[in-house]
């Protein structure tokens, strides 16, 4: 022992909570060497290539696969009259892989190929002869609930003509005597009486149209069955361990024969939520030609056949008393369901409770109707149903102010929800400044000013007009308990030299989960993020995740990781209390040493702690594990009940430009103000939020996916106009801090919520400026132009309640 | 079967030769026949710009360049700027600046990045903008993207190309 060795050292205390913490996978990404879906070969490996309907609504007379079969490098080929037993997939299983008898919208898939290469594959595709006869179309989902209207699942799916099949899904798959897929109907309070006691009633119906999630990774798999016929799937799934469960039940499989690998995923934001066709044909594909299959989308079949956000038809009825208290909301809803049903037409369990609790409404009464119709079909995507839902609410929120009088702000603050408050759909909200958030964003735009200039400049000279809008959002910041667990499982190991393997159910999309899951377990250990590894994608190894979604990976593996760190520590630090003779509460791990709580005196280090532990008689190894199940509820029948265990709140002020002559509008400037419970990684949440302002800007301004008569006209990015550089606003965005008692470290969700109000505000901005409402989506400069010289689309909606 | 020809060019400053089918395209050729995945497909369509590359010190999408095109050039890929020490403060900055999230736009974005420091070593925000204009990124909403193409700039006072 030398004289160094004795000297005393001191660590002071630090923390990473809050700092700028390096994404732990942007070394690989900006090198180039990350491998996603599309960069990975297996030896033997094929190609699959599906071919789909090049009708929107038709019977399938026949199939001719002989020429593409004779093909050289062709192995398989197959329609569903190959597959014995194909069973529907989908939320409500009214959508089988490979049709059979009938296409029901233009991304149909007919037939699949794999090939010893894409060309082949391609050539093969070509060769397949589909003979067709077309039935009448239905795309206009106002005419899908009227009498007579062309039915788009009238009779039971067959496998493949024969009867061997029987009819087992709850909704289309026995066929259907109408075209309603599904319907939502929520009621608190009585909004009969309360419009009779509202000094103001106002009614809007607003459209809210097609956008795609454009992942610039495009959708593929790589499907391998070993030599004892278990499946290996490599795969873009947000959901691996709800996939290991549904492809066990559409493949007749056992569960445990079924293994998930995520590779680095080019992008996710909700579209890889559900299991597509695709993926259940790659495993076919993988099936009938004994050889891994690898089916990769091109950048058209993506904007084709993936799944969109939620096109909605609403009207909305609000009213308000002279104070400025809401009275009431009406809503109905028409969901363009598509031909088959995907998450989109369930999000109404996410629009109800912005109309029903985003503000404080004592009577809310709200119905959708998804209908079929032969569209593109609705998936999940980010905000999920909330952008919809928002810009409707906050539409009227400017409206009633404005005719009772009153600020926009001032009417907003008079109605937001506040700690404490039990909204009247059962939410419970422990964690909210929300008020905080509407008054840090106006201040720091000077929305109050610039609102009140703006309407004085409306008639001043000039084409441009200014204009600045304000809209919030409330969305789940705690999980939210939809699928009967809402749980995620972590295994921590420690080694010999203290190097920690995190190991969580929770998938990375891009978003930072790694990262911040690990930034909180280096927190409980005070060890620096070097001393990180983590294990995320592969159901073989990591315990039970629901899947990325409702913005709860934060908050939920973040609590599981935790808890796993937390025993970890308690076992370290007991070893120590027994090795330094005093209690383990006298200790503290800090800088990768045992230290002395109070002074920060180091006793060890810690991987020479572990190795007394490990190399000792009664040996032993840290190594701990953890589920975390969040105290959320499901929703009673009537969609009542505390379904996340915390709620994000925010506010965005939007300021444009608008240039009358030309209807271009320029968003210049958004201010965001968020709480986000706590901040944990600075760098990543500020990420999030700049992503999910742009991403709203798109959905405002320039995002459009057209779909005429059940064609897509425009499925590439130079016809769909994605945001691009210079067209990003000045963004100031600040955190509000209200340290959630349940999530950890204090941290509440917010991967969708910066993403929910731009549009909202974007309107409002608008109308500030030109004293003109305008209340469908995009605002291209033609939409705009036409609303101001009163040539604007004349909005409607047929209750079904008055046509029946 | 597609007529082939042999090409031979300078790739991430290594000569080669390989043989490509004539409607091959040069991304296809550095992901299929070279077996660099660093540059990558978003649309096959000179949109999204996630297969930029240098050619000649240029920057253009590997998607509509045929690879037979190749012949006689000099090609650089984010594999090739990957082993460049001079590109370090450059993807140093991507990593420090978060300007990386999915990170399937990122080898694109920075290959954009050198060409646009190597031409404008002192880019402000607005032509660092202009610069990375034909390279779509759907999760971090282009600022921090910005942010760090600005610090690696001002980081390098000769402004010497990566």
């Amino acid at each position: 022992m030398n004289v160094r060795e004795k000297k005393v050292r001191f660590i002071a205390p630090d923390t990473l909570i809050g700092k700028r913490i390096q994404k732990m996978d942007a070394p690989e990404k900006a090198s180039g060497k990350t491998r996603y879906i599309h960069d990975i070969d297996l030896p033997g490996q094929l190609y699959g290539k599906i071919l789909r309907s090049t009708r929107v609504h038709a019977l399938i007379k026949s199939i001719d696969t002989s020429a593409a079969k004779a093909l050289p490098g062709v192995h398989a080929v197959i329609t569903a009259a190959d597959i014995v037993n194909q069973r529907p997939i989908g939320v409500a299983k009214d959508h089988l892989p490979l049709k059979t008898d009938k296409v029901r919208s233009l991304r149909d898939e007919v037939a699949a190929v794999a090939a010893e290469s894409e060309q082949i594959a391609m050539e093969a595709l070509q060769l397949i002869k589909v003979e067709y006869e077309d039935l009448p179309i239905l795309t206009d989902p106002a005419e899908a609930i009227k009498p007579g209207a062309v039915l788009v699942h009238p009779e039971p799916h067959r496998p493949d003509g024969e009867e061997h099949l029987k009819p087992v899904g709850p909704v289309a798959f026995t066929g259907k005597s109408d075209n309603i897929a599904m319907r939502f109907d929520y009621c608190h309070g009585d909004v009969v009486k309360a419009e009779a006691d509202s000094d103001v009633v106002v009614e809007d119906t607003f459209k809210l149209h097609y956008v795609t999630h454009c992942c610039l990774g495009v959708s593929g798999m790589i499907a391998e069955f070993d030599a004892s016929g278990h499946l290996l799937m490599y795969s873009n799934t947000q959901v691996p361990f709800l996939h290991k469960r549904e492809f066990a039940e559409y493949l007749n499989m056992d569960p445990g024969q079924i293994r998930i690998i995520q590779p680095a995923i080019g992008g996710g934001f909700g579209s890889k939520l559900d299991i597509y066709p695709f993926e259940v044909i790659c495993v076919f594909l993988a099936r009938a030609a004994k050889r891994p299959v690898k089916l990769v989308f091109t950048r058209e079949e993506e904007f084709i056949s993936s799944p969109t956000r939620q096109p909605v038809l609403l009207t909305l009825r609000s009213g308000c008393k002279k104070d400025g208290s809401l009275t009431f909301r009406q809503v109905h809803t028409l969901h363009d369901n598509g031909a088959y049903t995907s998450w989109g037409a369930t999000t109404p369990f996410v629009m109800m409770q912005t109309f029903s609790s985003l503000y404080r409404v004592p009577n809310c009464d709200y119905h959708t109707i998804a209908v079929y119709t032969n569209n593109p079909y609705a998936g999940s995507f980010r905000g999920y149903g909330n952008l919809q839902a928002t810009f409707a609410v906050e539409a009227h929120m400017d409206k009633m102010a404005e005719a009772i009088g009153m600020n926009p702000l001032d009417f907003r603050l008079k109605n937001a929800q506040d700690e404490g408050e039990i909204s009247g759909q059962g939410m419970d909200f422990k964690s909210c400044r929300f008020k905080e958030c509407l008054t840090i964003a106006a201040e720091r735009s000077d929305f109050r000013r610039k609102h009140a200039d703006n309407i004085k400049n409306r008639k001043a000279p000039g084409p441009i007009k200014r204009g600045i809008g304000i809209a919030s959002m409330l969305h789940v910041g705690g999980g939210a308990k939809i699928y009967p667990s809402d749980g995620c499982g972590t295994i921590l190991k420690l080694d010999d030299f203290a190097q920690v393997t995190l190991i969580t159910g929770a998938s990375e999309i891009g978003q930072g989960s790694e990262t911040v899951l690990s930034q909180l377990v280096c927190e409980e250990l005070g060890l620096p993020m070097s001393a990180l590894t983590v294990v995320n994608n592969d159901t073989a190894i990591t315990p039970w995740d629901v899947g990325v979604h409702a913005s709860r990976t934060t908050f939920i593996a973040g609590n599981s990781a935790l808890g796993a760190a937390r025993l970890a520590k308690v076992k370290i630090l007991s070893a120590a209390a027994k090795k330094f003779e005093c209690p383990a509460g006298d200790l503290d791990l800090r800088g990768g040493c045992v230290i002395k709580a109070e002074s920060g005196e180091v006793l060890t280090d810690l991987p020479r702690l572990m190795r007394n532990m490990h190399f000792q008689d009664k040996a032993e190894l840290v190594m701990t594990t953890f589920y975390y199940e969040p105290p959320s509820s499901h929703q009673d029948k009537d969609y009542k009940g505390n379904v996340s265990a915390a709620y994000a709140w925010g506010t965005q002020v939007v300021e444009i430009e608008l240039d009358t002559e030309t209807g271009i509008v320029k968003m210049t400037k958004v201010t965001a103000a968020h709480d986000v419970g706590r901040v944990l990684n600075r760098l990543g949440i500020e990420g999030q939020v700049e992503g999910g302002v742009v991403m709203g800007q798109g959905y405002a301004l320039t995002e459009s996916l057209i779909v005429e008569d059940g064609v897509t006209r425009n499925p590439n990015f130079r016809d769909y106009k994605l945001v691009t550089a210079p067209e990003i606003p000045e963004m100031d965005i600040a955190f509000i801090e209200s340290m959630d008692g349940e999530g950890p470290q204090g941290a509440k969700g917010v991967g969708e919520a910066p993403a929910i109000c731009v549009a909202a505000a974007t309107a409002n901005a608008i109308y500030n400026a030109t004293g003109v409402r305008i209340c469908g989506l995009p605002f291209t400069p033609e939409r705009v132009y036409r609303a101001l010289h009163g040539k604007g689309e004349k909005l409607f909606l047929e209750r079904p309640g008055n046509s029946a | 079967m597609s007529l082939k020809h042999d090409i031979e060019f300078t790739l991430n400053g290594v000569k080669r030769r390989a043989t490509v089918p004539v409607d091959m395209s040069a991304l296809n050729m550095l992901r299929e026949v070279i077996g660099l995945t660093g540059t990558k497909y978003g649309c096959g369509e000179g949109e999204c710009g996630a297969c930029t590359i240098l050619v000649d010190g240029l920057s253009l999408n590997a998607c509509l360049m045929f690879a037979v095109d190749c012949q006689g050039r000099e090609l650089v890929t984010i594999e090739g700027l990957a082993a460049d020490a001079k590109a370090d403060a450059l993807r140093a900055a991507f990593v420090e600046h978060g300007a990386v999230q999915c990170g399937y736009c990122t080898p694109g974005m920075v290959m954009q990045a050198s060409h646009l420091l190597a031409t404008h070593p002192h880019a402000d925000a607005e032509t660092i903008k202009r610069g990375i204009e034909g390279n779509l990124c759907r999760c971090t909403g282009y600022k921090k993207i910005v942010d760090a193409i600005a610090a690696a700039g001002s980081a390098d006072p000769q402004g010497a190309a990566p």
